[in-house]
């Protein structure tokens, strides 16, 4: 297949997922079940993104202590959780990751 | 300035510092994909057209491996399934808007849009013009991932490879996880999903994700449903 063709029909999907809800409930009501449910989208999934990028490392889960993504990854929430900061959560996150690699 | 370019520029404003996070990540994207094989033009259109963060990944590695077009396709959708729940969540919100704004906001609902612009929503009284901000949210990010990718494509291989520019993803979440860990049952949802993402790591096109993802949102709804109602304030 065209690598074009394949990128098309890749983001026609992707945008189709994207769309699916936006369009039909402009169609129908929303329950209120499936409202409250949807609240919690953003913490589960996030969620589920992050953990494993913090514990799984080369392809098995480490919880040691040289594992400096996990501690980096500690560090960061300490600092989101205390300062409710963007920008200072990434800074944080990235640079005690480049100084346990550099250290040790 | 009116209400509506208000909206607008504070959507700017709130996703503008993810964009350090978002740009390391869209120069690994940039290098990786020339390392598969793709040329420069087709990496660059990879991002305007799938414009998928994590899920474009995927298909340079499968391009690289000379996998069939027609799994490429599939990969790439099953990796974005996630995005069907935000499209739930946010289509509430969007039910109003005109079509036009429905496709085009549609297309700009990517991780770091969605996750501020709810917040954004969920807050009252800032519902009239929440569109204008996702607006603002959505386009930064598409213009960071234009930029952040190109620059990838542009310095290639002289990007040291020690420094490890991938994590930017995990923190740039971490900062957004964060404000939505507004309660326990929102608290219990987040921890329940990360432990059944961790299980389940090993199941292939992050088919985990989705999977902890759903069980974190029934967890969450379970418990605030045994909470005794909330006084009317």
């Amino acid at each position: 297949m065209n690598i074009w063709l394949v990128f098309l029909l890749g983001g026609l999907l992707t945008f189709g997922m994207r769309f699916s809800f936006v369009y039909l409930l402009g169609r129908f009501e929303v329950p209120e079940m499936m409202r409250k449910a949807l609240r919690f989208v953003p913490p589960s999934v996030l969620t589920a993104i992050v953990i494993p990028e913090l514990v799984v490392q080369s392809g098995r889960m480490d919880f040691s202590l040289t594992n400096f993504r996990l501690a980096a990854g500690m560090i960061a929430i300490l600092v989101a959780w205390r300062t409710r900061n963007t920008l200072l959560t990434i800074v944080a996150g990235m640079l005690a990751l480049v100084l346990l690699e550099f250290i040790f | 300035m009116n209400n509506k370019q208000k909206s607008f520029w504070a959507g700017v404003r709130t996703e503008l510092p993810l964009l350090i996070g978002v740009a390391p990540f869209g120069m690994i994207y940039g290098v990786l994909a020339l390392n598969a094989g793709l040329a420069p033009a087709p990496a660059q259109l990879m991002s305007s057209i799938v414009f998928a963060g994590s899920a474009q990944f995927i298909p340079a590695q499968l391009v690289r491996d000379a996998v069939p077009g027609l799994v490429i396709v599939l990969t790439i959708a099953i990796v974005n399934l996630r995005h069907m729940l935000y499209s739930a969540s946010i289509a509430p919100y969007l039910q109003a808007l005109p079509m036009r704004w429905k496709v085009l906001l549609s297309y700009l609902l990517t991780d770091e849009a969605y996750a501020v612009t709810i917040l954004h929503y969920e807050l009252e009284d800032k519902k009239q013009n929440g569109h204008w901000f996702f607006l603002g949210a959505g386009l930064t990010l598409w213009i960071g991932w234009q930029i952040s990718t190109a620059a990838g494509i542009l310095l290639g291989t002289t990007l040291p490879e020690s420094w490890p520019l991938d994590f930017a993803l995990p923190v740039t979440f971490i900062a957004l996880i964060m404000p939505a860990l507004k309660d326990r049952p929102a608290v219990a949802a987040a921890l329940s999903a990360g432990g059944v993402a961790l299980l389940a790591y090993s199941l292939p096109y992050k088919l985990g994700l989705v999977l902890a993802g759903l069980l974190g949102i029934v967890v969450g709804t379970f418990l605030e449903g045994r909470k005794p109602p909330r006084e009317p304030r």
